[in-house]
């Protein structure tokens, strides 16, 4: 039934965010820390034992990629409630400070991933497509 | 005969915002197709549509949750919420390699740190220079330049005056569109091509709404790499500003 993937994926989220929760309050932070890692890892583990045991089948799965498909018209949606109004109404202090960061955390990126290796590249690029095309037949 | 359709619409506002989301999406694979010949992936194309009509709306009804104020696309504010935001970003994990995910877990964690500290110095840097010189408003801009939930928080721990306040949540915003808009332009120049690459993008881009977008633009097999690291982002932000980053700051303007 399509129902017990999404149900799975309900519970999962759930439970990610409270554990994030809690341990925000054991840090003594505001906030959720983590909350959504945290689910998706349950999610990932949920997924590896339940394949093990073969309590898997296609339908069930198809009750989770549905909201993974989903996920692009989510963040566009999201993206038509952003305060893009007060964004550029704050000024140059918040434009440079913006950009500045942008591009410092740009220039970090482009050198650490540079440390990777050519041949590791490759291989992760062959598993990403493999299971991509597995997941379409 | 309008009027009975806007009231339709009206009534049901999520079920408007999937097909007002659907025909914004219809548009945006169309324009990559035709104008561009491909080269802008579709998705990029539909996330600026989307911000510029969260410009449009803000200006249209001076809130602050851009096309969500207006009653019509009040549905899009559910559907692009936090909760569906993070639903669809968990499912994603479905398709995780696991293998690949924890080859990447340390250099996550020191891209995580990374992307805290970094983005607070510019952020403390450039309020000095602009004369907010007292340690409170300089680690409340800063902490603003590492997300727009980062700056509030530490703000708001700290005593922080409003002004300054708004100003770290726009600066947090500008950030957050610039990787929104930027990743897919940027994609080459910042290698993201693994799900090691993406992780190191998701700590050190940070927040998430930039992060989930940039690489949806990119390349959707790599969001969830991305996202897993990211959403730890926020949190440890909101733990070191008011506290480490703050001590730090008032240690060195002294």
């Amino acid at each position: 039934m399509i129902i017990y993937g999404t149900a799975l994926l309900a519970i999962c989220h759930l439970l990610g965010i409270f554990l994030g929760d809690l341990l925000g309050q054991l840090m003594g932070v505001k906030t959720n820390v983590g909350g959504v890692g945290i689910a998706m890892l349950l999610l990932i583990c949920a997924r590896l034992y339940l394949q093990h045991k073969q309590w898997m089948p296609a339908l069930t799965e198809r009750g989770v990629e549905y909201w993974g498909a989903m996920y692009i018209p989510v963040v566009v949606a999201m993206a038509a409630q952003q305060d893009v109004v007060a964004a550029l109404r704050g000024g140059p202090v918040a434009v440079l400070a913006a950009l500045g960061a942008v591009l410092i955390c740009a220039c970090a990126i482009s050198l650490i991933n540079r440390m990777e290796k050519p041949e590791a590249i490759a291989a992760a690029e062959e598993t990403l497509n493999l299971a991509k095309e597995a997941h379409h037949a | 005969m309008l009027e009975t359709f806007e009231k339709a619409a009206l009534n049901n506002g999520l079920v408007t915002a999937f097909a007002f989301v659907g025909l914004i999406v219809l548009l945006s694979v169309a324009l990559s197709r035709y104008l561009t010949l491909g080269r802008v992936h579709g998705s990029a194309i539909a996330i600026v549509i989307g911000l510029g009509l969260a410009y449009w709306g803000g200006i249209h009804s001076g809130g602050h949750k851009g096309l969500a104020d207006l009653s019509l696309f009040g549905g899009i504010g559910l559907m692009g919420g936090a909760m569906l935001r993070d639903f669809a970003i968990v499912a994603t994990a479905f398709e995780v390699q696991a293998v690949e995910a924890r080859k990447a877990g340390l250099i996550g964690v020191m891209a995580l740190l990374l992307g805290i500290v970094l983005p607070f110095i510019v952020g403390a840097s450039v309020a000095y220079l602009f004369g907010y010189s007292d340690a409170v408003s300089m680690t409340t801009i800063g902490a603003g330049a590492v997300t727009y939930i980062v700056g509030p928080v530490t703000g708001a721990a700290i005593g922080a005056s409003s002004d300054v306040m708004a100003l770290s949540i726009a600066a947090g915003l500008i950030k957050a569109i610039m990787v929104m808009v930027g990743t897919p332009v940027a994609a080459r120049f910042l290698r993201l091509k693994t799900p090691r690459s993406a992780m190191v993008f998701g700590g050190l881009a940070g927040t998430v709404s930039g992060v989930s977008a940039g690489l949806a633009a990119t390349d959707r097999k790599l969001v969830p790499y991305g996202a897993l690291v990211a959403t730890f982002h926020t949190g440890l932000g909101c733990l070191l500003g008011p506290s480490l980053l703050f001590f730090a700051v008032k240690a060195v303007m002294r």
